[in-house]
């Protein structure tokens, strides 16, 4: 049992989403009962698999005992934990705030489970042709889950966000071609190494980079092929866009980290400096690019959505400056932005409910209305923005020195600058929220009847925004599993 | 020389024809049935890549059998079976979303929704 804890961490939700179908046929609403002991299942899994790589390192496991490089191998180590503890975590949260906050359908809980799947998949993954099925099975439940939306629009967002997240994948798998025609092997351990034989100059090792990292680079929605996003995370419903704006991106930005690290290798990016300058260069452009359109939104969903852009783009950054500092802040960004952007978007769809707001001129005066989630929305906004002591600060204080020690001064200042633009999109909210006259009168909501919000919607949102803030606490402890199991390996 | 390429490399010029039309189709058609068209094509190509890559000159199958080698690398085939399944799930997914802003809009054209969005 204990030997089978990395692959039953997908095993398990995929069995739990094959249970909902078939309990329809008897029980009208059992889908959540069915997700939330399968996820709470798959956290103690999750928290069990942490302890054996803190206590004892790299876990691998070759699955139907196939050897690597043959077989498939699925391997963790501090990175795969930090993010399958974090896959955990958010899927409960968004399950307490789906609770009353709905889809109630079985078939909507059905495909949450294959997302979770999915996406530990693409977590625990040592394979580059197993990372390509996990990631359309992501990719296939989150097309699910954007068009479980009531009304036809959520539709049309997942078929555009279905149609270029397939490009994507599709590129992803020509790379994956490439470098199997340069290397004849799928394993990424054995990859590093028989890439390096081949040659880092030559043109199918070149090719294969180029082409994995576009396609994965479509699938994080970095500015210009963030199109699908903005549509896919504000016409679907919140707590799906709580939950894929937490997780889908951040897993995709995670399997680029360990497509550059654990099969590369930074002795790659060492040898091809503009294959470096190039993903810095996109990176930065779209940090820029994405507070831009952030702060030209008046819609706050879109709004938070082209945030993502930009932040995403600080994670990419920090991975392709790829010092031990930089790869930690962004590490640590890529987990604090999880939290943080899931709260928001929970944050908002609470407002939405309580008061009808969903613009930005409608924010005007209505945090009285909703005290605890226009509170929590604004602790998330500042922690966003990196005011310390929050998590979004030594994210980006680490990314920032890594620059330094790089010696890539304009990245520095863009890095700099993107705290200016994030804070233009933020403030801009909190002043409407607390010291602006309403335009939204509460006798229109109150005639509406005002939907109703549960304590653990509440709850979920509070608790986002205490881990914005205490997760900086932690910082040390990702760095330690870092050094232990990550680092040794990049700079041997 | 330009010639002999021709002879002997005519897969990989499928390929990249199939990317390109299938590529050029999903960005350039309005019609949301065709852009699922378009990325059919360029999955194609995609597989046609990976079987071309398997080819291997007087390969038998690969069918272990006495004094039978060499043989075709049966990999790249295995892995398209797996990535033609993930294109068929795709698909099906596709066009049930296809299905459903049809039926409520009456229209497939992304200009026509884009207009009725903004009425």
């Amino acid at each position: 049992m204990i030997d089978h804890l990395i692959v039953l961490l997908v095993v398990l939700p995929i069995l739990g989403a094959a249970v909902p179908p078939f309990a329809s046929l008897r029980y009208d609403r059992i889908g959540w009962a069915v997700a939330t002991v399968t996820t709470l299942g798959h956290a103690a899994l999750a928290g069990a698999l942490a302890w054996t790589v803190w206590t004892d390192g790299i876990v691998r496991y070759a699955v139907g005992g196939f050897a690597a490089p043959y077989g498939i191998e699925l391997v963790a180590d501090g990175l795969t934990i930090l993010l399958v503890v974090l896959i955990s975590a958010v899927s409960l949260g968004v399950l307490a705030y789906a609770r009353h906050a709905g889809p109630h359908a079985n078939s909507f809980y059905s495909q949450f489970l294959l997302l979770v799947a999915g996406l530990s998949g693409m977590t625990v993954t040592g394979d580059v042709f197993n990372l390509y099925v996990f990631l359309e099975i992501t990719g296939l439940a989150a097309y699910g889950l954007v068009a479980s939306g009531p009304g036809v629009r959520s539709a049309v967002a997942a078929l555009k966000y279905l149609v270029i997240g397939t490009i994507g994948a599709s590129l992803y798998l020509l790379g994956v071609g490439y470098a199997l025609a340069a290397t004849g092997t799928l394993n990424m351990a054995d990859l590093s190494v028989k890439l390096a034989d081949a040659g880092y100059d030559s043109t199918l090792v070149l090719t294969a980079f180029g082409l994995i990292v576009a396609g994965l680079l479509v699938k994080v929605a970095l500015f210009p092929i963030h199109t699908w996003q903005p549509d896919a995370y504000a016409d679907s419903p919140d707590s799906v866009s709580a939950f894929i704006s937490a997780l889908v991106s951040t897993v995709s930005a995670y399997a680029l980290a360990r497509v550059l690290f654990s099969v590369f290798t930074v002795d790659f990016l060492e040898a091809v400096p503009i294959a470096r300058r190039a993903l810095v260069t996109v990176a930065c452009v779209s940090i820029v690019a994405g507070s831009a359109l952030a702060v030209a939104q008046s819609e706050v969903q879109r709004m938070l959505a082209y945030s993502s852009v930009s932040q995403f783009g600080l994670v990419i950054a920090g991975f392709a400056i790829a010092t031990p500092l930089a790869v930690a802040g962004a590490t640590v960004h890529l987990v604090g932005h999880a939290v943080m952007k899931g709260g928001l978007f929970a944050a908002s769809g609470i407002i939405e409910r309580k008061t009808g707001a969903t613009t930005v001129g409608g924010y005007a005066g209505i945090a009285g209305r909703a005290p605890a989630a226009a509170g929590a929305f604004t602790v998330l906004a500042l922690a966003m923005v990196g005011v310390p002591p929050a998590v979004g600060f030594v994210g980006k204080w680490y990314i920032v020195l890594g620059a330094v020690d790089a010696g890539l001064w304009p990245v520095v200042v863009v890095l700099l600058a993107s705290t200016l633009l994030t804070l233009a999109y933020f403030a801009r909210l909190g002043e409407r929220l607390y010291f602006a006259e309403a335009t939204i009168a509460p006798e229109s909501v109150a005639a509406d009847g005002g939907e109703r919000v549960s304590t653990a919607m509440i709850v979920t949102v509070v608790v986002a925004a205490v881990l914005a803030v205490g997760l900086t606490a932690a910082v040390p402890v990702v760095d330690q599993l870092l050094d232990k199991t990550v680092f040794e390996l990049m700079l041997q | 020389m330009t010639l002999d390429l021709l002879t002997t490399h005519y897969n990989y010029y499928a390929v990249v024809l199939l990317l390109g039309i299938g590529l050029y189709t999903v960005i350039e058609s309005r019609n949301l049935v065709k852009k699922v068209i378009g990325m059919n094509v360029f999955q194609t190509g995609i597989f046609l890549f990976f079987i071309t890559l398997a080819y291997r000159a007087a390969g038998n199958p690969p069918v272990v059998t006495e004094g039978a080698g060499p043989y075709v690398s049966p990999l790249p085939h295995v892995l398209i079976l797996t990535a033609i399944v993930v294109g068929v799930s795709l698909t099906a997914v596709a066009l049930a979303l296809v299905v459903r802003v049809y039926s409520e809009y009456g229209t497939l054209d992304e200009d026509t929704l884009e207009q009725l969005y903004h009425d």
